[in-house]
């Protein structure tokens, strides 16, 4: 099997899924509880939180465990903007954010907020000049995510942050699911005030992710109930599933800039650049993990059950909006051509691959790209 | 702009004549400490001015959050070094301003010429490098009084050293520069505060528990534990000492009566807490005491407890309103800690009835009918001692985590 759906889900590694059951075993008293296995529990999840913030670059910071990316990003959005609103009821999100941060937006707009989108380039990066224009000094949230899921497109934070900063108190989140141990989060004074990240994409565990923040800057809970977490979100804490974080966001981490995915990548530019039919979206500085292209006259469904007949697995755009027949807003918004648009494939890695995966793609796509030829 | 060095300016120890370059060297010591675990990072110092050097930005911005909690600095700038000639020290503002926003902002230029050869005078330098500038910002607005960009050149024998933002220090002496002194340490607001406050005027501390199990739990200590290393932070490494007190606290509810049990107690503290001190040579008893505050507080209760030793008891909170206390302890990070709800060993034994006028004389005549002196020698000796803050391989989660 050639897994090449990273950003789709990546398969746990077995040291992470060894801290979840270490943990789960010896720390399985409610963190909350006063005796002393309670206070053990309680202190791995100090522990783990103190972890989770440093390797976020926001040491000191406050982490909130939440269900995944999505919990993230809502509670980010919707508990800021609440949180915020005596700053101002204006929000600025991109048009390629995930839908987990876009399909908010109604809900935020019945509320009274004020929501626009900045716009981006035909290279998948936000246009800076149209996130300046949209400033303002009411503007309370901006929310940027680091590397888009479909391109792979890294968005300047630390520029949009100047710019956030200049022109206004708004805070600053970032969607970093897709970024966290593959591309460096910028965290100097310009760098997000917060970041949303998931587990089951850096190899940890499906159902578990955290919203970690500079400090607190006004957030608001959106779960009610036993005031866990510093009321931030209530609910037991998952003690295990924070530990089996932590553990994952340090592996990831350590990885940063190590694995020879830009390599690979490149290599496969290359090789891409060979097909007449075949167009590399995206700019050449995008995350090294991930590669999307654009197969001209053919579905990417196609190419995805090809491939997968060789037991070759990628995606088309992303797997969130892959069997929903809908075009993809990150595709409309970055104006790939019409005849491209429905054939794109997304390739990504992660720490399972290896080199010879990348040649025997290689192999079953130039067959592919013959068959397809000939019909 | 990324900054690779940061300007120390030394606070009230500039005034300490002969003492001085003991206390800069004390200063240079606690910094390298704490900043130990960024490898790129140096630090050297100079008669009037430290500086960290380092070559990763992100460890410059780490020295940044870090430098604010060490003692003897008055204040402190990112930095940038380069040739202290005209040419080069022009470009360098060039490139720090353009990256700052400077739009509608106000805007000086100060020299400070340490090294008296550069040729232009401080004036000259600052007319030249205002000309240079301007134009080529001219959304700037130049304002002698309250500047929103003050940009700092200081010329020295190694070099021009320009920067825009100066961050206060926390001022007082470099911790340890001042001698050695015991704090008894309960886990409540007030003695960890009490500590800060005598570490900032340049105080090496250890610190004394009292721990009596099974009537305080695991889990109350263990919270002191934390209040010393959080107050490790802020200096030298503190040794901390653990007596186990039970057996006196036992001994004290059956020789006195209960209105005399808490200043009797608070005795056989004190007088542990002048053994420990002896054999550690320090020089001075430190405690959270202020005035009042609770029955063993008032005048006449400080005053027995205080009968039973001639070394100086250091109260640095005695005429502080319980509302400050808790604002310095906020501010310092001990108040969460500091309010986690475990019985320690003041509250177990409490009296209804404490009293708030205890005559000495009575208090030595109750205390006769015990032989308190090896029971004390024996709480000494049989002291557990551990060292702060906790090395990294004690936690025992790494290996989980």
């Amino acid at each position: 099997m050639i897994y090449f759906d990273n950003s789709a889900t990546t398969m746990p590694d077995d040291r992470v899924l060894d801290t979840f059951i270490k943990s789960s075993k010896a720390f399985f008293a409610n963190p909350s509880s006063l005796h002393r296995l309670g206070i053990e529990a309680d202190r791995l999840l100090a522990r783990a939180s103190e972890q989770v913030a440093e390797l976020a670059g926001m040491s000191g910071g406050t982490v909130v465990f939440t269900s995944g990316g999505t919990e993230a990003d809502n509670l980010a959005l919707f508990g800021l903007a609440r949180g915020n609103r005596a700053h101002g009821k204006k929000i600025l999100v991109s048009a390629i954010e995930h839908p987990a941060i876009l399909r908010s937006i109604p809900q935020l707009e019945k509320e009274g907020f004020e929501v626009g989108t900045i716009r981006v380039g035909r290279d998948g990066v936000i246009d800076l000049a149209d996130l300046a224009d949209q400033l303002t000094s009411e503007t309370s949230v901006v929310s940027i995510m680091h590397v888009n899921n479909e391109t792979g497109a890294i968005q300047p934070l630390e520029e949009a942050g100047g710019l956030i900063r200049a022109k206004s108190r708004a805070v600053f989140h970032s969607d970093a699911v897709q970024s966290f141990g593959k591309v460096a989060i910028p965290v100097s004074e310009n760098g997000p005030d917060a970041i949303s990240v998931s587990a089951h994409k850096i190899h940890g565990i499906e159902g578990s992710g955290a919203l970690i923040l500079k400090k607190r800057h006004g957030l608001e809970a959106i779960l009610f109930g036993g005031n866990q977490q510093e009321g931030l979100r209530s609910g037991t804490v998952p003690v295990a599933h924070a530990a089996a974080l932590a553990k994952a966001m340090r592996l990831a981490a350590e990885e940063i800039g190590r694995a020879p995915y830009a390599e690979w990548r490149n290599g496969l530019v290359r090789y891409f650049g060979d097909f007449d039919k075949v167009m590399v979206l995206g700019a050449e500085e995008n995350a090294p993990h991930i590669l999307s292209v654009a197969i001209r006259g053919i579905k990417g469904e196609i190419a995805v059950n090809a491939l997968q007949e060789q037991d070759i697995y990628v995606s088309t755009s992303s797997a969130c909006s892959s069997r929903s027949r809908k075009e993809s807003h990150v595709l409309q918004a970055m104006g790939v051509p019409d005849d491209y648009r429905h054939g794109v494939i997304r390739i990504s890695f992660g720490r399972m691959n290896s080199e010879r995966d990348i040649t025997r793609f290689k192999e079953v796509f130039t067959t592919f790209m013959e068959t397809i030829e000939r019909v | 702009m990324m900054y690779h060095e940061i300007m120390i300016r030394y606070g009230e120890l500039s005034l300490k004549g002969k003492n001085r370059n003991v206390f800069i060297r004390k200063l240079r010591d606690n910094i390298r400490r704490i900043t130990k675990d960024l490898p790129s990072v140096k630090v050297k110092s100079e008669h009037d001015r430290m500086y960290l050097i380092a070559d990763e930005g992100r460890e410059i911005q780490e020295a940044l959050e870090r430098l604010q909690d060490v003692f003897g600095i008055q204040s402190f700038s990112p930095a940038v070094r380069c040739r202290a000639d005209l040419e080069t020290i022009k470009e360098t503002a060039e490139r720090i301003l353009s990256g700052m926003d400077t739009e509608g902002k106000t805007f000086k230029v100060e020299v400070r010429r340490a090294d008296k050869t550069f040729p232009l005078k401080t004036i000259e330098l600052q007319q030249e490098m205002g000309a240079h500038l301007l134009p080529l910002f001219p959304n700037l607005i130049v304002k002698m009084k309250k500047p929103e960009i003050r940009l700092l050149i200081d010329i020295r024998e190694d070099g021009a050293y320009l920067s825009t933002k100066t961050i206060q220090g926390a001022g007082g002496l470099p911790a340890g520069s001042n001698g050695h002194a015991l704090l008894m340490l309960s886990g409540g607001i007030d003695s960890p505060v009490a500590g800060y406050l005598m570490m900032k005027r340049g105080l090496k501390l250890d610190v004394i528990h009292f721990h009596s199990p099974p009537f305080t739990s695991e889990q109350s200590k263990e919270k002191v534990v934390e209040l010393a290393e959080r107050l490790s932070a802020f200096g030298t490494r503190i040794r901390m000492h653990t007596i186990h007190f039970t057996e006196i606290q036992q001994a004290v509810q059956d020789a006195v009566p209960s209105a005399l049990t808490m200043t009797t107690t608070r005795r056989m503290m004190m007088k542990i807490a002048d053994r420990v001190r002896e054999e550690i040579g320090a020089k001075a008893i430190v405690t959270g005491e202020s005035l009042g505050q609770v029955a063993s507080q008032t005048l006449s209760s400080l005053s027995a407890i205080n009968e039973v030793t001639a070394t100086p008891v250091l109260r640095p909170l005695i005429a502080m309103d319980k509302l400050d206390i808790i604002s310095i302890a906020e501010k310092i990070g001990t108040y969460e800690t500091s309010i986690r709800p475990f019985e320690d060993c003041c509250t177990i034994f409490t009296p209804s009835n404490p009293a708030t006028k205890p005559r000495t004389d009575k208090v030595i005549y109750y205390e006769g009918n015990a032989d308190f002196g090896p029971m004390i020698e024996k709480a000494v000796a049989e002291r557990e001692v551990i060292v702060l803050p906790l090395k990294k391989d004690d936690d025992p989660f790494s290996e989980l985590l």
